[in-house]
């Protein structure tokens, strides 16, 4: 589609992706652990939380913050291309009550292999970087 | 500065897990993609697996005696470690191929490296997970590579 082949030619490194925010509740939390079928206590008994582990409330399951990171960039993306790989990993705890905020930015094209590297991150509600990921995006060939 | 790693728990160091065989349903599809609050259609409805689908799908299911009081079941790949307080931990995720309702997955996980790093307040133990994914005509369509970090 030569749409696809405008859009990769108009990239540039330095170009900010805005994601979204997250405000994630004990319902939300509960949902993604049963589809996982996580029954860690930390994700969704608070006292245990609290009192056995010490965290300041229920802790936000890391791979979630990693989900994320994809949302952010397929939701840039677009029908454009595909997400071919992602290094990622959760620095800072993050608990309910916190406002995360996902975005990213480009770091370096590759015309050839119309490949985009994206460094993404997901910050918690002070501006810290809790969750930092690399992701390789492949733009889809042109017709 | 490799005083916690063993001889016997280094050669832990390529055990491989059963093979996991699991369907991808809609149905399944679709909670995860609500649960994770994502906002395309397509995997709202289901036609289509999001990323990290996979982590769901192949998530140990266990019985509840085999879980500890803290609600975890424990990894049967792993060996003992000499430290036990999990740190953060990494994923190193590749999409070979786009997984829809309807396809069988086989999941294989091999425990690849084990190795020991000073930090800052003393010793920690890495270790690294991979996990292939393929479907029923042997093509790859996830691998995944996990990292922890023991203190």
């Amino acid at each position: 589609m030569a749409g696809n082949l405008d859009r990769f030619a108009g990239l540039r490194v330095g170009e900010h992706i805005q994601g979204r925010e997250y405000s994630p509740d004990n319902v939300q939390l509960m949902l993604y652990n049963a589809a996982l079928w996580n029954a860690h206590r930390i994700h969704f008994d608070e006292p245990y939380a609290k009192k056995a582990e010490g965290y300041p409330g229920l802790v936000i399951a890391g791979p979630m913050l990693g989900d994320w990171l994809h949302q952010c960039v397929e939701e840039w993306l677009g029908e454009d291309g595909q997400i071919f790989s992602i290094d990622y990993s959760n620095r800072v705890a993050t608990f309910v009550g916190a406002t995360l905020s996902a975005s990213g930015e480009i770091t370096a094209l590759r015309p050839d292999s119309r490949e985009v590297e994206i460094d993404a991150y997901i910050k918690n509600q002070f501006g810290e970087i809790v969750t930092p990921g690399q992701i390789l995006v492949r733009f889809a060939d042109e017709g | 500065m490799s005083g916690l790693l063993s001889e016997q728990l280094l050669s832990t160091i390529g055990r491989k897990s059963e093979l996991r065989r699991e369907i991808v349903t809609r149905r399944d599809i679709r909670k995860y993609a609500v649960a994770t609050d994502n906002r395309q259609r397509k995997y709202l409805d289901g036609d289509e697996a999001p990323p990290m689908f996979h982590v769901a799908l192949f998530w140990d299911v266990v019985e509840l005696w085999q879980l500890t009081p803290d609600g975890v079941s424990i990894d049967g790949l792993l060996p003992k470690f000499p430290l036990e307080k999990a740190m953060a931990g990494g994923l190193k995720i590749e999409y070979h191929k786009p997984i829809y309702p309807g396809d069988w997955l086989t999941s294989m996980r091999t425990l690849t490296d084990i190795y020991e790093k000073q930090g800052r307040s003393g010793s920690l133990i890495f270790y690294e997970v991979v996990m292939d994914i393929v479907n029923d005509d042997g093509d790859l369509v996830i691998l995944e590579k996990t990292t922890r970090i023991l203190r």
